[in-house]
């Protein structure tokens, strides 16, 4: 498992609330989506939405009506049954519209490349010029510094520093090599250094990058089966009305009320869920477009719901958990020797060690002891040791007036036998040491030093241990909180993994990981109906991502990782994961919020209409109009200009999805209820008494 | 005493009772309808009928079976009523018109005993007992049985079997019907509840005038009519007959048997789904209602504003004087909201706001408690719809007791509190466009459409009480009500075994932290919010012409 060594990102970034914000709506935005809002009109494309259809089949009626029989009254209510029906396509415009303006970024990016074919490759090194519109699966092409990746595919040869801002916005180059992980490259990303010979994988006009584009624009957007179920209720809701109001005429007549089209309309859209019905598509397209602002990418609407109902999350230790590598994270001198001695030895044994291991025992030294890192070339008379992976150990022989004072560090077993070959004995306290590190799931690394020819003597052990990156088991406390299980990953031992689990708070481990133990694990977990999440970036990581629920590949990772997943994430930060479930409960929490307010809102506009309707031939009815509306026309039109501003009032949250923090799902509930539900009785009275005030004075509607 | 403290005291009472009775019945029910084991008695019936007692049917062949029994069941009903006058024990009541008989076979075979006849008139003894009283079992056992498919739905894992009908229907009648009818109706007789084979009696009045009262096996008619939630009553009179209920006891009683199996089968509920706090919280949600509309109904009648009432102390009129305003409130209560549609007053009579309340009640949709098995399965499709919105706003694909709610989930249930709205108002309105029809109306204004508006809701909801005050016998009322009856009582059914099909085909999703829980008292606010708003959204125009209209001055 290759690790992708995302710095983490600041701790205040990591803790404070997961507000996701969705940029401030831009007011500029809603005037460019005006024409594409209008253009929706057709009915061809309103009946897609049954709620709005109804309203615009109203506003139909309501025109002809005003026409036939004009007054300010009809001309009121038609004008803003039609604002209504515009509001509601504004507001699938505006969220398509940010996707648009991403996909124009990205189109630009898509230049006509041309590609250099590689004819017969291997066998020669013949080339020939093909736009990379050409290229057809499997062919080989090679890219040079300065040119363009034509298309998607996997480098067979070589290896190059890429720059792949055109996808990922990150400016810092990556490297691509032939073989392993970090073979996939993506078409149109531009090869900094060097040669390469790229495999081509995906075919013509389904690369990546036109996958990418169809995905932010939306064209590839299916209802997502909650989105669909939502839909059934809320028809379901909509003929509910549509009969009880079609069915009041003939008890209105017989009261001596017949009601005139005009109203009978204006009851109807009052009543259907015309706010939920108006933001349902919006808050979907909404959702896909925040996980696209977190640079992931999501390959259907279906994922991100599916994200929001993970039971198991399968992280991988090593860059999600943990810190890269592991760390020096203290020193245990043997009997006899002091811990600076140790220190001492031990930093200067490491200087010839490059590896991130030995890197730390040297900043170990120094933020512990005080020990400056000496430079190599400060030291003469030295011969370095570097750190291989032959010898385990490193060290350095210093020539001083006694003798060679030598130094090594290394793994327990390798420095043990230095100093046993050099007549030397390592004592029971050292083994002690070795041993209660390792119980501990920590490396130990042994150091030793000799004087002259004298016998090596151990002083004494590092404790090398995995850094569980800060705030992790916060995060878990609250993953578990909202249901969710988290189960680390890791190839070390079971000790090992159980330590670090200990440590990080997750729930369960996985020691000693395979392609297969892992993909046991998916299905087992499934198998008790739960839904997994992983992240992958191998090939042979493949498998698992397409049997998990939501399989996340890095961008880093090969093609056929990025090909089973169903999110791609170009930042390449596994612990975005945890984020993407956030945003796909987000999205559902604003569907529910949104229709419960929609459905309250119902109640105040039946004391609006009602008494409206037939305080007339039943006086006792306008106990109801407890609101005081000033006449019954400005009581209909108040309750239609709230139902419709309410629309406009809530693309911003629509767009931004409701505000949530991880919890448990009482306390979720008793929030958004508070907030959705009694809010929506309480605000359409304050709003549509507002709106009365001031219409009130209209001449035609007092 | 006065009669509100022995309002109080009975209403107690009842509670009490009823709540002694939740756990044994319940368990009761539950163990019958899971035992693998058959009686003796019922191996030989279904030997007699062909059928095979251990079979598991998949939900379209348990609907067929459901359909089937019951079309039998009106096309025996109507063959008894039309021919009685060439059976025994006939008392010479004339042949009934075939609209009529439609709408009376429908009616008790629907489990809704609406009843455009008198039944001393136009009943002789046999109809009574090997027709009416029948259906009065059969038709209180389909419900059940149709609630047991539904909760199997949300047991059962990976199958497309959610039971056998006709075992679930014999045990039910033979196991909890039969037994309850028996001791009940010998309690019943105890306390002066005729049994007997007499015809007409003329008696010569203390005024001097003769009247000719019937006799017949009224107990055992009586008994199942309030058990099975049936309602229709041997007289025309119904409850208010002292005939039928003969004493404050024997009122109380029948409240009482009325209640119970509704009540027990959240219960039922909960036990089969291994989790009886799911039960609990069910049924607070059918006791707030319950306990809501009676005091309200009482508090509506004990009002005094108008001479008349003032004078009499309460509204008095259409009241029985033996029970008073009480214990006439809270059987009004108990009746609407259970699809029974017994009465002991004459809700016709009641305040604006009491009556009204009645036809409120009945447009919940007859779920607290509800008839039986049918308001404990169209409260667990209101539960499914509260669930599907509240479960959003946690943040998860909506499950109720490890099952997801869909598409497919919420198309049936969407369905089902389609139906009877639109039953109701499409009904109604219809009414109101044909002036004809409305010439049967008793009363003008308001008030009048109140009447019509109770028939169409008492049918369509199967409750089958009546307001009174207008002429349902005749050819339109009696076809248009028979398909009301009909069509709210059968496509529910349908929807509800569908859903119990596609929820036994699901794996369970395991519960967790994050995921809704739906016994505790959120969510029995929830749900009581969620019945009082759909059903108020729904009927709030209908209701503003008629009882609000009516009772605002």
């Amino acid at each position: 498992m290759s690790s992708t060594l995302t710095p983490p990102a600041p701790v205040e970034q990591e803790q404070a609330p997961h507000r996701v914000s969705g940029g401030l709506l831009d007011p500029q935005l809603i005037v460019k989506s005006l024409p594409d809002a209008v253009k929706k009109l057709d009915p061809r494309v309103m009946i897609k939405n049954p709620v709005m259809f109804v309203v615009e089949v109203g506003s139909v009626v309501t025109t002809v009506s005003a026409i036939a029989d004009p007054s300010v009254f009809a001309w009121a209510i038609t004008v803003w049954l039609w604002l209504t029906t515009v509001f509601a396509n504004l507001a699938e415009a505006v969220a398509e519209g940010r996707g648009k303006a991403q996909a124009d970024t990205l189109r630009r990016t898509k230049t006509d490349t041309m590609a250099r074919r590689l004819v017969n490759w291997p066998a020669s090194q013949a080339e020939e010029e093909v736009s990379g519109t050409a290229l057809q699966l499997g062919d080989h092409v090679v890219v040079e510094a300065g040119q363009i990746i034509p298309g998607d595919g996997d480098v067979v040869e070589g290896v190059a520093s890429v720059d792949e801002s055109a996808i990922t916005g990150e400016s810092a180059p990556v490297i691509r090599e032939s073989g392993g992980d970090r073979s996939a490259v993506t078409g149109g990303t531009k090869v900094l250094s060097d040669r390469i010979v790229v495999k081509i994988a995906s075919e013509p006009g389904k690369s990546f990058i036109d996958r990418m584009i169809a995905l932010v624009e939306g064209a590839a957007r299916q209802k997502t089966p909650n989105e669909i179920a939502l839909n059934i209720l809320l028809a379901s809701l909509t003929i509910v009305f549509l009969i009880a109001v079609v069915t009041l005429q003939p008890m209105a007549t017989f009261a001596g009320a017949p009601q005139s089209m005009i109203v009978l309309v204006a009851l109807i859209v009052a009543l259907i869920p015309t706010t939920i019905g108006a933001l349902l598509s919006a808050i979907g397209i909404a959702g896909m477009d925040r996980l696209v602002q977190r640079n992931v990418l999501a390959m259907s609407g279906r994922a991100v719901e599916a994200a929001g109902d993970v039971n198991t999350l399968l992280l991988d230790k090593t860059g999600t958990i943990t810190l890269g590598n592991r760390q020096a994270a203290e020193f245990q001198p043997a009997t006899g020797v002091t811990v600076e001695e140790l220190a001492d030895a031990a930093q200067l044994s490491s200087l010839a060690d490059e590896t991130p291991e030995g890197r730390s025992i040297v900043v170990l030294a120094k933020t512990g002891y005080g020990l400056r890192a000496r430079a190599q070339g400060e030291l003469t008379h030295a011969t370095w040791v570097p750190f291989t992976a032959q010898t385990r150990m490193s060290g350095v022989d210093l020539d001083e007036a006694d003798g060679v004072h030598a130094v090594r560090k290394g793994a327990a077993g390798s420095v043990t036998s230095w100093v046993t070959e050099n007549g030397g004995t390592v004592g029971q306290d050292i083994a002690t040491l070795v041993d209660g590190i390792s119980a501990a799931g920590g490396t130990p690394l042994v150091v030793a030093s000799r004087v002259g020819t004298a016998a090596p003597k151990a002083l004494g052990v590092i404790h090398l241990k995995d850094v569980v990156k800060e705030g992790m088991k916060e995060r878990f406390d609250e993953l578990r909180r909202m249901g969710i299980r988290t189960i680390m990953i890791t190839g070390d031992n079971p000790l090992t993994a159980k330590a670090i689990a200990d440590e990080a708070g997750v729930d369960d481990f996985l020691a000693e990981a395979t392609p297969e133990d892992k993909m046991a694990l998916i299905k087992k977990e499934q198998a008790g109906g739960k839904l997994v999440a992983m992240t992958g970036d191998g090939t042979n990581d493949a498998p698992a991502l397409a049997q998990a629920d939501v399989g996340v590949a890095m961008n880093t990772g090969t093609m056929a990782a990025k090909e089973a997943g169903n999110m791609v994430d170009l930042d390449s930060n596994p612990t975005k994961l945890i984020e993407i479930v956030e945003i796909g409960k987000q999205l559902l929490i604003t569907r529910g919020a949104l229709t419960t307010f929609s459905i309250a809102n119902d109640v105040a506009k039946y004391f609006a209409i009602i008494p409206a309707m037939f305080a007339g031939v039943y006086p006792g009815l306008r106990h109801l109009n407890i609101m005081g509306l000033h006449s019954p026309t400005s009581a209909i039109t108040s309750a239609i200009i709230f139902n419709a501003l309410v629309i406009i009032g809530l693309i911003p949250l629509a767009l931004r999805g409701v505000k949530y923090r991880p919890s448990d799902a009482s306390s979720l509930l008793r929030r958004n209820l508070g907030v959705y539900g009694f809010g929506g009785l309480v605000v359409p009275f304050i709003g549509i008494k507002a709106i009365d005030l001031i219409i009130q004075f209209i001449p035609g509607l007092s | 005493m006065s009669s509100t403290l022995a309002g109080w005291l009975q209403a107690l009472a009842l509670v009490g009772a009823l709540a002694l009775c939740y756990r044994p019945l319940g368990d009761y029910i539950a163990k019958l309808l899971t035992s693998a084991k058959h009686l003796r008695v019922e191996r030989g019936l279904y030997k007699l009928v062909g059928v095979d007692g251990d079979a598991d049917q998949r939900w379209p062949v348990y609907l067929r079976s459901v359909l089937a029994f019951s079309a039998l069941s009106i096309l025996f009903l109507y063959g008894l009523i039309r021919l009685q006058n060439h059976l025994l024990l006939n008392l010479g009541v004339p042949v009934m018109e075939p609209h009529q008989a439609w709408n009376t076979a429908v009616s008790f075979a629907t489990n809704t005993n609406w009843q455009s006849y008198s039944g001393e008139s136009a009943m002789g003894h046999l109809v009574q007992m090997a027709g009416l009283a029948v259906q009065n079992f059969v038709s209180a056992a389909v419900g059940i049985a149709i609630v047991a498919a539904l909760i199997r739905g949300f047991t059962r894992n990976r199958t497309d079997r959610v039971g056998n009908f006709w075992v679930d229907l014999t045990r039910i009648c033979l196991r909890l019907l039969l037994p309850l009818s028996i001791v009940f109706a010998l309690v019943l007789v105890a306390n002066g509840v005729v049994q007997n084979f007499h015809g007409f009696h003329d008696i010569v009045t203390l005024g001097g005038d003769t009247q000719s009262i019937p006799g017949g096996p009224v107990a055992s008619q009586e008994v199942i009519k309030e058990l099975g939630t049936n309602g229709g009553g041997f007289f025309n009179a119904n409850s208010a007959h002292p005939f039928e209920n003969s004493t404050g006891f024997t009122n109380w009683l029948e409240i009482f048997l009325l209640l119970v199996i509704s009540f027990s089968l959240p219960r039922t509920f909960g036990r089969m789904v291994g989790d009886n706090r799911q039960g609990y919280a069910i049924v607070a949600v059918m006791g707030i209602f319950w306990v809501a509309s009676a005091a309200l109904i009482t508090f509506a009648e004990s009002q005094h504003s108008g001479s008349a009432l003032q004078a009499a102390g309460a509204a008095m009129e259409g009241k029985e004087q033996r029970f008073g305003v009480a214990a006439s409130g809270l059987f009004a209560a108990s009746t609407t909201l259970t699809s029974t549609g017994a009465v002991n007053s004459f809700h016709d009579s009641f305040t604006p706001f009491g009556g009204g309340l009645t036809i409120f009640n009945m447009m919940l949709g007859e779920i607290a408690p509800g008839g039986t098995g049918s308001g404990l399965y169209g409260m667990l499709i209101l539960a499914i719809v509260a669930v599907f919105v509240a479960g959003l706003m946690v943040g998860r694909t909506p499950e109720y007791l490890g099952k997801k709610l869909g598409g497919r989930e919420m198309k049936f249930a969407s369905l089902y509190i389609l139906t009877t709205p639109a039953l109701v108002l499409i009904g109604t309105g219809v009414a109101m466009a044909l002036p004809g029809e409305r010439a049967g109306m008793l009363n003008s204004g308001p008030h009048g459409f109140s009447e019509v508006l109770y028939a169409f809701t008492s049918a369509s909801n199967n409750n089958g009480s009546a307001f009174a005050g207008i002429t349902v016998n005749t050819p339109w009322y009696d076809t248009a009500l028979g398909l009301c009856m009909v069509l709210g009582r059968f496509l529910p059914m349908v929807f509800v075994l569908a859903l119990a099909g596609s929820l036994a085909q699901q794996q369970p999703v395991p519960a967790t932290p994050g995921t809704l829980p739906t016994h505790k008292p959120l969510f029995v606010g929830l749900l009581s919010g969620v019945v009082l708003i759909v059903v108020g959204l729904t009927y709030f125009p209908a209701l503003a012409l008629g009882p609000i209209a009516e009772g605002l001055h």
